[in-house]
Formats: C-alpha cells, sequence, structure tokens
C-alpha cells in the first residue's frame, strides 16, 4: 500500500500541476474570506469566514484532484500493470486515496498565514480553530473517497470530474435551508432529519463552532469507508466485465 | 510435467459477444508459445484473463498451480506480464517505474538495484534510464514494457505483443532475449507477425473467433501449407512448354505455375498433392531431358498461407 501511495504522492508533484493547484486553491480560499466571507467586517478574532466556505471550495478542487486517480490508469493502460502487481485492490485503492487526501492536507496545512494573521490581529480561541482545521482536513478525505470512486467507473476524467462534483455538491447542499425549506412542504420531518444528516455542511458547521461532537468526526470517518469500500468493488467489478 | 501455465475452458461474454470461446491448453517450463490470430479473435483477452486481469465468465486460469482469481497474489507473484501497448507511468523515469514496480513485487533494497541492473542491460535501455517515459520513443516505451515484466525474474512470462513497434535490430534483440530465458520460464507471446513465430516459438496456437483452431509446431503448421514441399524449377525458354506439360502429367501434381520468366527461362512452381514429395522425380527428369538452367529449390510452406486458410475458413 506504501508503494502506491508513494508513486502517487510523487506523481502529483511531478508536474507543475500541483503547485497551480495549490496556489488556485489559496487564492480561492483568500477570496471568499475576503471578499464573500467579509473576514474584516466580521469583527471578530476567528476564522469563522475562512473555514465557512471550506465545503464549497473542497466540492471543485477535490473532485479536480481525484479525477485522475484511476479514471487515468484506464485510458493509459497503465491499470492492467498496476492490477497484475502481487497487491490486493484495498491496498491499491488505500494508496491512491491516502496520497490525493495528504495532498489535499498539504494545500490545507499551506493555508496557515491566515491562522498567524488571525493570531496577530486579535486573540482566537485557537482550540476552535485546530478543530476547525481537523474538520476541514476529515470533511476533505470524504470528498476525496467520492471523488475516488467515482473516478474508477470512468475513462475520462472529465466525466468523472462533473459526476463527483454534482456528488459533492448534493452532499453538501442536502443540509441547507433552501433545499430543507423546499422539500419541508411534502416531506415527513423524519425523512427530512436523515437526508439533512447525510449533509457535509451541517456536520462540518458544528465542528467549525468549536464543538467536538464525535459523531460529527464518525460521521466523516464512516463517509471515507463507505466511498473506499465502493471504489474497491468498483474496481473489481471492472474486471468481471 | 512442469506444467506451468493451465487455462481451462476459459470462455468471456463482453455483453452478448463472445469473445473467447472455450480457450484450454497448458504451457510447461521451456516452452515459448506463440499466440495467433486476426485482429479482435480474442488473443489480448485470453491473455488478460490468464493474468487474472480480467475474470473469466467461466473456466480457469492457473499459474504454477495458483488459481488467479482465488490465489491471485501468489499468482501475480510467479508472473511477468506486458500489457498490450505497454502502458508505463508517462510521469516517471524508466528507473522510478522499475523501481516502483520491483518494490510493489516485494523487492528489497540491494535485489532492487540489482535486478533493475540486470533487467536494463538486457532490455538495453541504459541510456534512456533517467528520461521521462512519456518523451521516449516506441521502441524504448515497449522494451521499458518487457523490462518491467522481467524485474522479479518471474517463471511466467505473458507477452503481449512484445515486438510491435521495434525496428528489425530491435526485434532481433528482443526476440533473442526471449530465447535466452526460454529453457527455464514458460512463455506466451502474442503477435501477429508469422516469421517471429518461427524464429523463437516452440509451439503455435492460432485462434479465430475466440476458438483454438490450430495448436501445434511452427513446422507442422507450416506443413499444412499448400505449398509444403512444392518445388521451385528454373527451366530454358526452349523447352518451357514441353517441361510444364511433363511436370502436369505426374499424378502426384496438383498444379504447375509460372512464378517469373525473361528471355533465357522460365520458373515455375510445381505443388504438389498433399503428402507428396517430387523432389527426386523432378530433379530426374530435369537432368535427364537437359532442361536444367539453375537449381530446384523445396520450399517449406508459409505460414502465412496456413493462418490465411485456418483464419479465413472461419470467417467466412
Amino acid at each position: 500500500m506504501f508503494v502506491v501511495f508513494k508513486r502517487e504522492l510523487k506523481s502529483y508533484f511531478a508536474t507543475p500541476l500541483a503547485a497551480i493547484f495549490i496556489i488556485i486553491f489559496l487564492v480561492m480560499a483568500g477570496i471568499f474570506t475576503f471578499f464573500l466571507g467579509d473576514f474584516f467586517a466580521w469583527g471578530q478574532a476567528d476564522l469563522h469566514a475562512f473555514f465557512m466556505f471550506h465545503p464549497w471550495l473542497y466540492l471543485f478542487f477535490i473532485p479536480a484532484i481525484a479525477m485522475r486517480l484511476w479514471a487515468d490508469e484506464r485510458k493509459t493502460g497503465t491499470i492492467e500493470i498496476l492490477l497484475t502487481l502481487p497487491l490486493t485492490v484495498t491496498q491499491v485503492v488505500m494508496g491512491k486515496f491516502l496520497a490525493a487526501w495528504v495532498f489535499t492536507g498539504c494545500a490545507l496545512l499551506l493555508t496557515f498565514p491566515m491562522w498567524i494573521s488571525v493570531n496577530i490581529l486579535g486573540d482566537p480561541d485557537n482550540g476552535v480553530i485546530l478543530t476547525s482545521y481537523i474538520g476541514s482536513f476529515l470533511m476533505a478525505g470524504a470528498f476525496v473517497a467520492i471523488g475516488s470512486c467515482i473516478s474508477a467507473i470512468s475513462k475520462s476524467q472529465v466525466i468523472a470530474f462533473v459526476i463527483s462534483a454534482t456528488l459533492c455538491f448534493i452532499f453538501v447542499a442536502i443540509g441547507s435551508p433552501l433545499i430543507l425549506n423546499f422539500a419541508g412542504d411534502w416531506m415527513p420531518k423524519f425523512a427530512l432529519d436523515t437526508i439533512s444528516g447525510f449533509s457535509f455542511h451541517n456536520h462540518f458547521d458544528s465542528l467549525t463552532r468549536g464543538v467536538i461532537d464525535l459523531s460529527d468526526g464518525i460521521f466523516f470517518v464512516s463517509m471515507m469507508a463507505l466511498f473506499i469500500f465502493i471504489n474497491v468493488a468498483l474496481v473489481d467489478l471492472k474486471k468481471a466485465a | 510435467m512442469d506444467c506451468l501455465i493451465e487455462l481451462k475452458n476459459l470462455v468471456k461474454y463482453f455483453d452478448a459477444i463472445k469473445a473467447v470461446d472455450d480457450i484450454s491448453f497448458n504451457v510447461q517450463r521451456g516452452e515459448v508459445l506463440g499466440f495467433l490470430g486476426p485482429n479482435g479473435a480474442g488473443k489480448s483477452t485470453t491473455m488478460k484473463m490468464a493474468t487474472g486481469f480480467l475474470l473469466p465468465t467461466s473456466g480457469t486460469a492457473k499459474i504454477m498451480g495458483y488459481d488467479v482469481t482465488e490465489k491471485p497474489i501468489q499468482a501475480r507473484r510467479k508472473m511477468g506480464y506486458l500489457p498490450e501497448g505497454a502502458p508505463a507511468y508517462g510521469d516517471m523515469t524508466p528507473f522510478e517505474f522499475l523501481t516502483f514496480v520491483a518494490e510493489a513485487r516485494g523487492l528489497k533494497g540491494n535485489e532492487i538495484e540489482r535486478n533493475i541492473k540486470i533487467v536494463t542491460e538486457k532490455t538495453h535501455i541504459g541510456s534512456v534510464l533517467k528520461q521521462q517515459i512519456e518523451t521516449l520513443s516506441k521502441g524504448f516505451r515497449r522494451r521499458v514494457g518487457l523490462a518491467q515484466a522481467l524485474i522479479h525474474d518471474p517463471d511466467v512470462l505473458i507477452l503481449d505483443e512484445p515486438t510491435d513497434g521495434l525496428d528489425p535490430n530491435q526485434k532481433y534483440e528482443v526476440r533473442k532475449l526471449i530465447q535466452e530465458m526460454a529453457k527455464d520460464k514458460a512463455i506466451i507471446i502474442s503477435t501477429h507477425i508469422l516469421e517471429e513465430v518461427e524464429a523463437v516459438c516452440t509451439r503455435a496456437i492460432i485462434i479465430s473467433q475466440g476458438k483454438i483452431t490450430a495448436d501445434e509446431t511452427p513446422d507442422s503448421l507450416k506443413a499444412r501449407s499448400e505449398r509444403h514441399n512444392a518445388i521451385y524449377v528454373t527451366v530454358k525458354n526452349d523447352s518451357a512448354t514441353i517441361a510444364r506439360t511433363t511436370f502436369m502429367q505426374f499424378d502426384t501434381v496438383k498444379r504447375v505455375e509460372k512464378c517469373s520468366e525473361n528471355e533465357s527461362h522460365v520458373e515455375y512452381i510445381i505443388i504438389p498433392k498433399k503428402g507428396f514429395n517430387l523432389l527426386d522425380q523432378v530433379s530426374t527428369i530435369v537432368r535427364e531431358r537437359g532442361w536444367a538452367a539453375g537449381e530446384l529449390r523445396v520450399e517449406h510452406g508459409h505460414l502465412d498461407d496456413v493462418f490465411r486458410q485456418i483464419t479465413s475458413k472461419t470467417l467466412s
């Protein structure tokens, strides 16, 4: 597994693409925070305005990172080499997943100037910031798992990107008031609660408020496990196709 | 019996299309099996099933006794595979790529370096070891793919078109390499270059429309050719007509064709009826009557003919 992980991570940095991706991510994060989030007008020394937009940022950023994981292997045929090495499918899937997750982790870590500035400007609750970072990282993992899983169904990176971005959007948006109001008219309450229980946004939101609820962490971890499991099944299924 | 590859009743459907239809064969240690067939006959599909990359709809494939679907890890350890088109990670150098494959195959430290050195020399890729694979020529890429399949010195080699895209010198080198390795491995190569089968294979299987239509040595395949034991004879111009009529009168002759002619002489090919050898008869009469204007040549047959004969029969 570690061998695959190492190769994947290296291949992210083999091209300038990685640097471009991370720069775009950082710039977007900055724009969202300062303009849309009105970081200064918020008037408080915290990073809420920054973390608030993470689900929306990941929505595009992570499918773009994950789309190549499997689609590219299938397109170039290297998947035949990869899957005839004496490794299990689970090892390969995990290796790829972890590489993409660590890569997004790097991008996330590079937002540290935010944390420095807010500490210079005021006296924030660093505990809350830490849980927010952890929450954001866990959420990123769930997005990566979805992206990797979808990438396994298509040869085309573009298709993989569009489908996983859509799926990620659904997972973010189902908890938003817009959807809930719309569905609330005709859906029974328990169904509504179940649906919004799957919202990445809601689970992440409570983590960014500094509420350390284990269930939110467990939610993201189980989403990762679920999609990794589906990913393995999809790769196996393609063998029989 | 040292049977390293056992394929039994392999069948593969792609949706409703039957790509491979009940293929069974074994390959022993020391054998080089040439896998022939027109494009789309199911060669690659069969090879993919032998490696465990594709699951068969039914049937089993075993590598050194390990079922590729039930004991995939053990089976894959014993096997080197060059997939069709020799895919490789374009963003890596051959050195990085070989290191990756070696590590994934469980080689350690010194072994990795040593084996990379060995396969690099065998496949002559030393000069490009530090270049990105996507910048390499087709010939080099193919050989990087070959190197990758050999890195752990496997007992079983499955090579899908190993010489495709190589120039004649490189083809020669690769064939020599395959021959050198042949004695202690079981090797399957697919190809549609028939001279390759004659050059390296101890056995040839022809498949057509997913079925095995021939399984024998290249020599006995050639014997199936209509032109097997046919005789090329060159006679003087003035005796051409009489010679031709005389040959036609032999009851073992099937046909006489004119191959070429010029001012002084004519070349005929005399095709015998199946199983007959005309050499003595023809050489005697040509000598006695003084027709000869050149040497006699015996034709051993063309694999191309046999290939066409066997594969077009099933197509029509």
